[in-house]
């Protein structure tokens, strides 16, 4: 493990105190200082959540609450690439679930399973990211690919696998 | 009617507009980049990069930043001409992106890449001609378009809410300001009382553009009214419905007439702070929104003193975190307030008791930006457009099987027709070949909307026309579907939708919808019985009646619809376990057609369930019992003798 | 006068079902529409909580207005209000088919059938079949809570609990996490109750609908008792039993049953019924005693009383700081368990280990006290169970008594003779009562007069009573409702409260309102329980805790002098700062990855945190990264070391340091990290 990675957690810890300090701790900015952290952090550690209950003096269970019921959050730790496959009703009609099957297939994942092990691809839906001109739409990070078919989605993970993995592949 | 009285010196709004004006006179020629999300997408940046290298390899002085050279204005050397290169928001015309202006002439260039810039500046920059294979083209056979004016997708249409987005720079608040902006928020925060701002509002007849189309100016007019010091306007830009992002485009491409209206309404109610909540989903639009604020904080337009008068108007920005019932008015505030996103019930409503209990106005994003214009012009002005019952335009956005797909803007009372065939360029069949014949229904207004068919075509399209009908305006959603399209799917693809999106609050909501969702499922499945419809329509119309807020009040909206509409379509789901369309896989009938089969066997080796038995040299035969429709016999098949997977 | 024509003053009215009903300043419609007799269903509404508005069943419809929720609209001058229309019932049916289709349907065997509002609701309604079929998956029962089971297969989302926990508990350890059709009520994280902040009083479980959430039985551990020859099973009686136990039995709410329920305890094989008041009456005697000690002492400000285990756990938990202020006595459950176990082998000829004791509580929270490790001894609880009166009501029922027509029979001396002060413990206020009569005495060397103070009459959330005996003021605080106790405890922090004592029950009108009484109950039943506690105190020949002999015996013949070294033994003992969250594994901030690296955790939890252990932590973190030790050491951010009281502290190795700072944690890592070096 490289220096960096062991003192990864110290950062971010440094980064999250800051974040509640620039909502000034104030409960009601919860969703603001959420997204804050996530970015941080990728996704919503249990422990992090704890620690946001606690420097805001909420019940945790609110916190947790907050937290589960916007789409927005994840609680578990996501991949290096995050793939969000636009599932709004202008994707629906041209077919964005075939690119959605053809994406989970290859990289073996399910609708509840949509991280792959090694952490590298999440694979979500999101209900509209209002590009529906370029139906249907897939974002890969904060690249948004438009009329994009199975094969053509495919095409892009593999790219991505060629790149993280040039030894396997 | 008394004035509001000013001690202060008021901001000078022309002083603003003419130092803009004066630093882009020299400018002749302007090159505007779509910078929306979708040309963004479709790499519009890079071609924004390869203009500006190839102006500047042309020897052409580029200005990118208006504010660089009225700084400089002062020096001699200033003012020398060029060529300015600008950003600006969504044009509607996604598909045809990324799309490149060209002013003052207006040509439009379509999907163009980094590659063509340089032919661009040396063709059209340099020598005033026109780079033909980029202009749009109606159909092959007819002559390139020039420009918006002689494209029927903008021609056709009538945009006035829409206006700036397209050649405006949105982070540009200067450019907002010369082109007559804030002078309406102007004049009513210098020579109107609240009382004057709402009847003018009242008198407009302006109609809230998010769902139901309550009078705006009643809305303001009752929240006025109530006691209390602390009042509060919000924006709702959390646009959730799928297959709508009118309100995406107006954030991202004209961001200050949105803030101008939500001053215009925190003077009629007496708001002294704003909140702009915009959907997650929407990073461009929350940057622009957020760089608008700090813009018009900077000058004075908002603050402790709103452009210079007395009135205080202070504006925040909150990104939503992906919840679509936070459109619905107490959900939102509940979000805003750090909480779950779930609706409270009304009364008390949010113009009595809102945001920290304060009373509290709500508008939407193109409701607020259509504001400036009623005030700018009045209410009679406003009122040229539209129907009686609802004045003005609307945006749309157009999506699904047609043509030309995009944000549109018409006046109310323009038809279906008008849209899907004048403005849309028709119908498409699923690989995008024009179907003239196609046209099968469209949906509007998303998972609270309904469904249209060929005899609404000729609807004049309003508030009250659509009720009548069964459908609604909702936020502007316009999906156009073909006759290739399973009606009964389109209603299951709207309640997963509204199921997903249910906060779980309310008994009808939480688990009707869950129980209509597994209906339609047994349907499309193929194992519902006949009593299926019977039992769908009146939940449906339980969950419509009882559900405690909006979303869930109009969720089963999208069954009843296609069911009234399109009964046929589902008794042939459930009686005859047959899909016309063929997209309810379950009821595919695999079949092997004898004549065509030559017994090779090629789809018996790539069966994964071993359902297809036969022998070689002889017709197959395929065990629909058994198949599970992967479809890798018919792709094995090299003679199209496997139909119905 | 007959001849004078007067008009009535216009009583303001709104049309209900077609006939006028008068508007009475209520505070919705569906209270209005109640008491003009009509009594709409609901799940969500309570009138001690807030308006929510989910369940959909108390609906109608209004002229102009068209369906609404009656528990948010206000009443109206002029409205034209239906209950009945043909679209509201299909509505009130559907929603509870709605319900009972994702509902685990084992009504047969489920505690809570018998007050199931939803089983009444769909009875009521005539819902005969289920059109639906679409289910949630099943989720686990959740049996982490010594007090309480939670079954999410039986939840109707309507937040009763929830608003119960948040808005009168003040605590917040049950929400509403995920949405849509996985809504769910659960502690923080999907925990079990038993692993986060809960106080085990119950009260989510008594004004739950369905059998969600449930008191956690132990009835089978006594009928095995019981039934076993070898053993000899006594038991103890809360005073808020005998009040409430009737009312799953056939009688009204306040009726005191303690004859008949000690003549049906004994038929059902327990040896002794003995009184829990008579414990109650040693602790006014200890509490009051402590009370003037500390007072002489010179302690300031005011003490509080620690009857209710809810309370108790709720300060070891979130008031660490006035833990020093909690009176050190033991529950009157707890004294009882310290001297069955001290006395009654010999009084019964029993051998130690073949004793059983038992209480009956109307408490859930106090199953949870008696599993406190403070009160077993080598491996043995002072008390083998704990059953609610609903527990053991069922028990009588199960039995087949018939507990109406029972002849009374007596409870068991020495430990059935008690005053009505110790009997008023029941009742909110009833501590302070009892108190007040003791001190009182105590203090005008007997001369005061046998006074009721009144101590125990209201029924306001708070209130305070104050008495001056020789000079000498007392003045007394009571509280119910932890949400209304925290408040208290603003005061006591800021300085600003004045009371000498303050009584805390966790449930509304105190033990009377418990979680473990019979189901349904509202304020009005609590009020009327508390009603028949104050008759049988009046009616007691014992006026307080002084004037009872066998305490008097008691302390001369076991305790000696109250407060004393043997009384503190056995009827006092102490608390400790608790975790809110169970064991986690805390957030990691540096990853070591040398073989002999040093483990060290900085508290984060709340007390730590006001504390500055983020300072600490962060302190520490640099310190160790600039030394170059970052990868000989693993730092993490904890989650409590339950020493709250003494905060920050850094755990090295194992080791805890109290009042630690960046410095001194780094002191110590570098001594360890010297050790592990030099070895």
């Amino acid at each position: 493990m490289s220096a960096a990675a062991t003192i990864k957690g110290s950062r971010q810890f440094d980064a999250a105190c800051a974040i509640l300090d620039r909502f000034g701790r104030n409960p009601t900015r919860l969703i603001p200082i959420l997204q804050a952290l996530q970015e941080e952090y990728r996704y919503l550690p249990g422990e992090l959540l704890a620690y946001v209950a606690t420097a805001l003096g909420v019940p945790p269970a609110r916190v947790y609450g907050v937290a589960t019921f916007y789409a927005h959050f994840t609680l578990a730790p996501r991949g290096k690439y995050v793939i969000r496959l636009c599932d709004g009703t202008a994707c629906h009609v041209k077919n964005s679930i075939p690119i959605l099957e053809a994406l989970r297939q290859r990289l073996g994942l399910t609708a509840e399973r949509k991280t792959t092990p090694d952490l590298l691809f999440t694979v979500e839906t999101v209900s509209c990211l209002g590009a529906c001109g370029l139906a249907p739409v897939v974002v890969i990070n904060d690249q948004v690919h438009g009329q994009v078919t199975p094969e053509h989605a495919v095409a892009l993970v593999e790219e991505i696998i060629a790149r993280e993995k040039p030894a396997a592949a | 009617m008394t004035t509001t009285t000013n001690s202060h010196e008021t901001m000078d709004l022309e002083r603003l507009g003419a130092a803009w004006r004066i630093a882009a006179a020299p400018l002749a020629r302007r090159i505007v980049v779509c910078a929306g999300t979708g040309c963004v997408a479709n790499g519009a940046l890079a071609v924004h990069a390869a203009l500006k290298q190839a102006l500047e390899t042309a020897g052409i002085h580029v200005v990118l930043d208006l504010r660089a050279e009225e700084a400089g204005a002062a020096c001699p050397a200033a003012g020398r001409p060029g060529v300015r290169l600008s950003g600006s928001g969504c044009h509607g015309f996604c598909q045809m992106g990324p799309l490149v202006t060209v002013l003052p002439e207006h040509i439009l260039y379509t999907r163009v890449k980094p590659a063509d810039a340089a032919e661009i500046v040396d063709t059209t920059l340099v020598r005033g001609g026109l780079v033909e294979r980029l202009l749009y083209r109606d159909d092959a056979a007819t002559a390139p378009c020039h420009g918006p004016g002689d494209i029927p997708f903008y021609s056709r249409q009538a945009r006035t809410v829409l206006a700036g987005c397209g050649e405006l720079d949105p982070e540009d608040i200067r450019e907002y300001i010369a082109g007559g902006g804030y002078h309406a928020a102007y004049k009513v925060l210098t020579t109107m009382t609240p009382e004057a701002v709402c009847a003018e509002m009242l008198a407009s007849g302006l109609r809230g553009r998010g769902g139901g189309g309550f009078p705006t100016g009643r809305k303001w007019e009752l929240t006025r009214k109530q006691p209390g010091a602390r009042k509060i306007i919000i924006c709702n830009g959390d646009e959730g419905d799928p297959g709508a992002f009118m309100d995406r485009s107006v954030m991202e491409g004209n961001p200050h007439r949105v803030l101008e209206g939500m001053l215009i309404a925190a003077r009629a109610i007496g708001a002294g702070e704003g909140v702009v909540y915009v959907r997650a989903e929407y990073p461009l639009a929350v940057k622009r929104v957020r760089q608008a604020v700090i813009d018009a904080t900077a000058l004075g337009i908002l603050g402790p003193r709103a452009l210079g008068t007395d009135i205080p108007f202070v504006v925040e920005v909150m990104e939503g975190a992906g919840a679509f019932v936070c459109g619905e008015e107490t959900a939102l505030i509940a979000s805003i307030e750090g909480k779950r996103g779930m609706p409270t019930p009304k009364p008390p409503f949010p113009a009595e008791s809102g945001l920290w209990g304060c009373p509290t106005v709500i508008n939407n994003v193109e409701t607020l930006a259509t504001v400036p214009l009623v005030l700018a012009g009045g209410a009679a002005a406003f009122r040229t457009l539209g129907t009686a019952g609802s004045p003005g335009t609307k945006t749309f956005a157009l999506t699904g099987h047609v043509r030309n797909t995009g944000l549109i803007e018409v006046p109310f009372g323009t038809t279906l027709r008008h849209i899907v065939f004048a403005v849309g360029g028709g119908v498409t069949d699923s690989s995008g070949a024009a179907d003239p014949a196609g046209f099968k229904a469209v949906q509007i207004g998303g998972p609270s909307g309904g469904c249209l068919t060929p005899a609404h075509l000729d609807l004049p399209l309003d508030f009250d026309s659509l009720k009548t009908v069964g459908a609604m305006i909702g936020s502007g959603g316009l999906v156009v579907m073909n006759r290739q399209t399973c009606m009964v799917n389109v209603a299951h693809f709207f309640m997963q939708f509204t199921q997903n999106e249910s906060c779980g609050k309310c008994v009808p909501c939480r688990e009707g919808t869950k129980q209509l969702l597994a209906m339609l499922d047994d349907i499309i499945e193929g194992r519902a019985d006949a009593g299926v419809l019977d039992r769908l329509e009146k939940l449906a119309r339980v969950v419509q009646l009882s559900s405690l807020c909006g979303l869930g009040k109009t969720a089963p909206n999208p069954v009843l619809s296609t069911l009234r509409h399109f009964r046929q379509e589902y008794e042939e789901h459930v009686l005859h376990k047959h899909c016309a369309t063929g997209q309810c896989k379950a009821l595919r009938k695999p079949e092997i057609l004898a004549a065509k089969c030559v017994g090779c066997t090629a789809c018996v080796r790539k069966c994964p369930v071993a359902a297809i038995h036969g022998e070689r040299k002889q017709a197959h035969r395929i065990d629909p019992a058994l198949c599970i429709r992967c479809g890798a016999c018919v792709t094995a098949c090299k003679f199209n003798a496997i139909t119905g997977v | 006068m007959q001849n004078t024509v007067t008009s009535k003053p216009a009583v303001p009215v709104l049309t209900l079902n077609g006939r006028s009903v008068e508007l009475g300043g209520e505070r919705n419609l569906l209270e209005l529409i109640r008491k003009a007799g009509i009594d709409l269903p609901t799940f969500c509404y309570h009138s001690e909580l807030s308006v929510y508005g989910a369940c959909r069943l108390c609906l109608v419809e209004i002229e102009g207005r068209g369906i609404q929720a009656s528990c948010a609209v206000t009443p109206e001058a002029g409205l034209k209000v239906r209950t009945d229309t043909a679209d509201l019932r299909e509505i009130r049916r559907t929603n509870i088919e709605l319900l009972l289709a994702s509902h685990h349907q084992g009504c047969t065997t489920c505690g809570k059938s018998a007050a199931c509002r939803l089983l009444e609701l769909a009875r009521r309604l005539g819902v005969d079949t289920v059109r639906f079929t679409a289910r949630r998956p099943p989720a686990p029962l959740d049996l982490t809570s010594p007090a309480l089971v939670r079954d999410p297969n039986k939840c109707v989302l309507c937040g009763d609990c929830v608003r119960f926990c948040h808005e009168i508990q003040g605590i917040g350890a049950i929400d509403f996490a995920h949405r849509g059709s996985a809504a769910a009520v659960v502690p923080a994280f999907n925990r079990g109750l038993g692993e986060v902040e809960c106080v085990h009083c119950g009260q989510c479980a008594r004004v739950c609908p369905t059998g969600a959430i449930m008191p956690r039985s132990e009835e089978e551990p006594v009928w095995k008792a019981l039934q076993d020859p070898g053993k000899t099973v006594v038991a103890q009686i809360a005073p808020a039993v005998r009040v409430a136990l009737g009312e799953t039995l056939g009688l009204a709410p306040g009726e005191d049953t303690t004859g008949r329920l000690s003549a049906a305890m004994r038929r059902l094989g327990f040896a002794k019924v003995y009184d829990t008041a008579f414990t109650a009456d040693l602790t006014v005697i200890e509490e009051a005693e402590e009370y003037l000690r500390r007072r002489a002492a010179g302690f300031a400000g005011p003490m509080f009383t620690s009857c209710c285990p809810a309370w108790v756990r709720y300060s070891e938990l979130a008031a660490s700081d006035l833990l020093p202020r909690l009176s050190s006595c033991r529950s009157p459950q707890q004294m009882f368990g310290a001297l069955a176990r001290d006395l009654l082998p010999k009084q019964l000829g029993v051998a130690p280990e073949n004793l059983v004791v038992v209480s009956i509580m109307p408490c859930t929270a106090k199953k949870y006290e008696a599993g406190r490790a403070e009160f077993a001894h080598n491996g043995r609880r002072d008390l083998d169970a704990v059953l609610t009166t609903q527990e053991l009501a069922h028990m009588i029922q199960g039995a087949g008594v018939r507990f109406s027509e029972l002849v009374p029979e007596p409870l068991d001396m020495p430990f059935a003779c008690t005053s009505g002060a110790g009997l008023l413990f029941g009742a909110s206020g009833g501590v302070s009562e009892a108190v007040l009569r003791y001190a009182a005495a105590k203090l005008s060397g007997g001369a005061a007069p046998a006074a009721n103070y009144g101590a125990a009459d209201g029924t306001a959330a708070r209130r305070e009573v104050t008495v001056t005996v020789n000079e000498i003021r007392l003045r007394l605080g009571m509280v119910y409702g932890l949400r209304e106790a925290q408040e208290i405890l603003k005061e006591v922090r800021a300085g600003t409260c004045e009371y000498d004592l303050i009584e805390v029950m966790a449930c509304p009108g105190g033990c009377v309102g418990g979680a473990g009484q019979p189901v349904p109950a509202g304020p009005e039943t609590t009020a009327r329980r508390a009603c028949g506690l104050r008759h049988a105190a009046a009616a007691a020949p014992l006026h307080g805790a002084q004037d009872n002999p066998f305490i008097t015996k008691l302390y001369q013949e076991h305790l000696g002098e109250p407060g004393g070294p043997r009384a503190h033994k056995l009827l006092h003992t102490k608390y400790q700062t608790r975790r809110r969250l169970g064991k986690s594994d805390g957030l990691p901030l540096i990853h070591g990855q040398d073989v002999g690296r040093v483990k060290v955790s900085v508290c984060l939890g709340t007390s730590c945190h006001l504390r500055g252990s983020q300072k600490v932590l962060r302190g520490l973190a640099k310190a160790l990264e600039e030394r170059g030790l970052a990868e000989r050491v693993e730092l993490t951010g904890a989650f409590c070391h339950e020493r709250c009281d003494r905060g920050p502290a850094v755990t090295v190795n194992g080791q805890v340091f109290d009042h630690c700072t960046a410095e001194l944690a780094l002191a110590q890592v570098e001594a360890a990290l010297a050790v592990a070096t030099g070895a």
